[in-house]
């Protein structure tokens, strides 16, 4: 293995990724806007989780009481929507755009819920605890102590993590399949070049870049939402690394043979996928089954996340991580090695 | 002298279709070596086959008397027919990159100078014509100081004069002693820059020597051509095997002079008078009853 020939490779990926201006800025701007847009919605401090249509709306008729509930209109995380009338809002409730609907003017407190809601169900209950007096007689409310986490502290690993999952995958395993197709790599096959040169050459090239822009856009974000980081910046560097070799070495395997870029790009999505919703980018897996909790254990992305996670939410030091940062390494040894056995330069 | 090359019972196989039938042939060091024949012939593969990018279905292939060993690649410079580069590489990084993946590369002032690549250095890839990347291809086929140049149709899709141009850095690389394995289906272009020919039709090579002595051996005589109005007198009366082409009289002749006296005695007017001397593509037709761009 020459590094002089992994260098030249190298330094010429680079340099292609950074004059494509059109995918250099998407690397940018797509994560960037992913993380300020949900931000946005759910970093406020009084984010509506649930939504209560009410009717017959602003049109009160004289001498008609409002019968909704004080306690239920004075409830945290609810946003009340008028509707003129009842079928307007049953309309609304059919297609889940509401989660709960009140006749604001019955004495009899009617109500109207889509029974295959789980957020009907909720909003259902919130409902009638607010029209039981003393409730807080019935039980006795304790708050967390420590660190609160912001929904943002614990999405925003995640939003990095998918940003770098599609960046290996797609930059790596979609990239080399069309170099194969244009020929690129039949000239390549013609020099002294190895497979294991070649692509530690895209892997590493892949994860410079990655960095990069994950600092980039850490810098921009952390300037808008003053992210929480409790452990090292540079046990978080760490994992990201890792993390990043590891799908990109993953996205080898992926493009080690095969010249379609449709049929690449259907197994690119088949895997990243599952992956960005069993990593628990967007929400956690607990309390979901066991099974879909250990499939999702086979994704690099998993331990990445997790890893991250604990270091910016908990503390975590590098021992703490060393059993995620044990498996993102074993993963990327032994997807380069079955990348390198398989690889096929041309058609 | 010693053979660089030897193709020893080489066949190929792609499905239901074979490729190369069976071909043998050897290389001799220093020469310009050409695989002729139509498109589809197998000239390509086997030639790929020779440079060690596909595999053989059956047969050896043997550089300096030896199988190819992981050195080769260092020692072979190859011109794809189809190839393609970094898009957003420039010339200079294209060289800069290919320069650094060899142990002995050539120095890349010279290169540029033999291959003409001065006025393009800046451009990028994707911006340089048809003539232009085919200089630069064949300047990353000599970047490693190649003892054995593959050159696969290097001259295609170039208009005239970028193929002039070609053919003489070509003769350079000749003339400095390199081996050049070359394909074509251009006659001329084989006849002008090789020392030894080997036709291919269908897969197999149905014949290999000096483009002189495939001339020689394959086509006898050469052809007077004149226009029909030249003659006043009965065409049957002429003392040649003669056809018609259009308005075009041919004449066979084994000795042009002979035939030439004969005519100026006839009192032929000789204003428009042609010489076909038969070139490969006559071998070929000879060869194969059929024309080479069918």
């Amino acid at each position: 293995m020459k590094f002089k020939r992994m260098w030249a490779m190298f330094t010429a990926r680079n340099h292609e990724f950074f004059r494509d201006r059109a995918a250099f800025g998407w690397n940018f701007i797509f994560p960037f806007l992913i993380i300020v847009g949900f931000g946005l919605i759910f970093g406020s401090k009084e984010h509506n989780q649930f939504k209560i249509g009410i009717f017959p709306g602003e049109s009160r008729e004289m001498g008609v009481e409002n019968t909704v509930p004080p306690a239920f209109q004075q409830g945290r995380y609810l946003q009340f929507i008028n509707f003129p009338s009842q079928a307007e809002g049953e309309q609304k409730l059919q297609h889940h755009k509401i989660d709960l609907l009140l006749d604001s003017h019955s004495p009899a407190h009617r109500y109207w819920i889509n029974d295959s809601s789980p957020n009907g169900y909720i909003a259902e209950q919130i409902f009638l605890a607010s029209l039981v007096n003393n409730s807080e007689e019935l039980a006795k409310k304790q708050i967390v102590r420590g660190v609160q986490i912001r929904y943002i502290d614990w999405l925003f690993p995640g939003i990095l993590g998918m940003n770098m999952m599609f960046s290996a995958l797609w930059g790596v395993g979609y990239v080399v399949v069309r170099y194969r197709k244009n020929g690129t790599l039949k000239r390549l096959k013609a020099t002294p070049l190895t497979p294991l040169e070649y692509l530690s050459a895209q892997m590493f090239s892949r994860i410079f870049l990655i960095m990069f822009t994950i600092i980039v856009v850490w810098i921009g974000s952390n300037l808008i939402f003053h992210f929480q980081v409790h452990g090292s910046y540079g046990a978080l560097a760490l994992i990201f690394f890792l993390g990043g070799l590891s799908l990109c070495s993953m996205g080898l395997v992926l493009a080690a043979r095969g010249t379609s870029e449709e049929f690449t790009s259907g197994i690119l999505n088949f895997i990243s996928w599952p992956m960005m919703f069993l990593s628990e980018v967007w929400f956690s897996l607990e309390g979901s089954p066991v099974w879909v909790q250990s499939i999702a254990q086979i994704f690099p992305l998993t331990h990445l996340l997790t890893g991250a996670r604990k270091i910016m939410n908990e503390g975590a030091t590098l021992a703490d991580i060393q059993s995620e940062c044990l498996i993102l390494i074993a993963t990327t040894l032994i997807c380069l090695t079955i990348a390198a056995r398989l690889f096929s330069w041309n058609k | 002298m010693k053979k660089i090359i030897e193709v020893i019972h080489l066949s190929k196989v792609f499905g239901d279709n074979k490729a190369v039938s069976d071909a043998s042939f050897s290389v001799t060091e220093g020469i310009c070596f050409g695989l002729v024949g139509p498109n589809g012939a197998g000239k390509s593969t086997t030639m790929e086959i020779v440079e060690d990018i596909i595999g053989a279905s059956s047969g050896e292939i043997l550089y300096k008397g030896q199988p190819r060993s992981g050195s080769f690649r260092e020692e072979i410079g190859i011109q794809f027919q189809y190839t393609s580069l970094l898009n957003f590489l420039s010339v200079t990084e294209t060289l800069s990159s290919f320069h650094k993946l060899y142990q002995q590369p050539e120095d890349l002032g010279l290169l540029i100078e033999r291959c003409d690549l001065a006025p393009i250095l800046k451009r990028r890839n994707d911006q340089l014509s048809g003539g232009q990347l085919q200089r630069l291809l064949l300047a990353l086929a000599l970047i490693n100081r190649p003892r054995l140049v593959f050159l696969d149709e290097p001259s295609t899709g170039l208009d005239p004069q970028s193929r002039r141009n070609l053919w003489e850095i070509v003769r350079h690389i000749k003339e400095e002693g390199k081996t050049i394995i070359m394909t074509t289906h251009s006659m001329e272009e084989a006849e002008y820059l090789c020392d030894e020919v080997a036709i291919m039709d269908s897969g197999s090579i149905i014949a290999w020597d000096t483009p002189v002595r495939l001339i020689r051996t394959h086509c006898q005589g050469s052809s007077i051509l004149l226009p029909e109005t030249a003659f006043k007198m009965k065409l049957d009366d002429l003392p040649f095997v003669w056809k018609r082409h259009d308005k075009t009289i041919v004449l066979e002749t084994s000795q042009v002079h002979e035939g030439l006296n004969t005519l100026l005695n006839l009192d032929i007017d000789l204003t428009e008078l042609a010489v076909h001397s038969p070139n490969l593509e006559d071998v070929f037709l000879s060869l194969t009853g059929k024309g080479l761009r069918d």
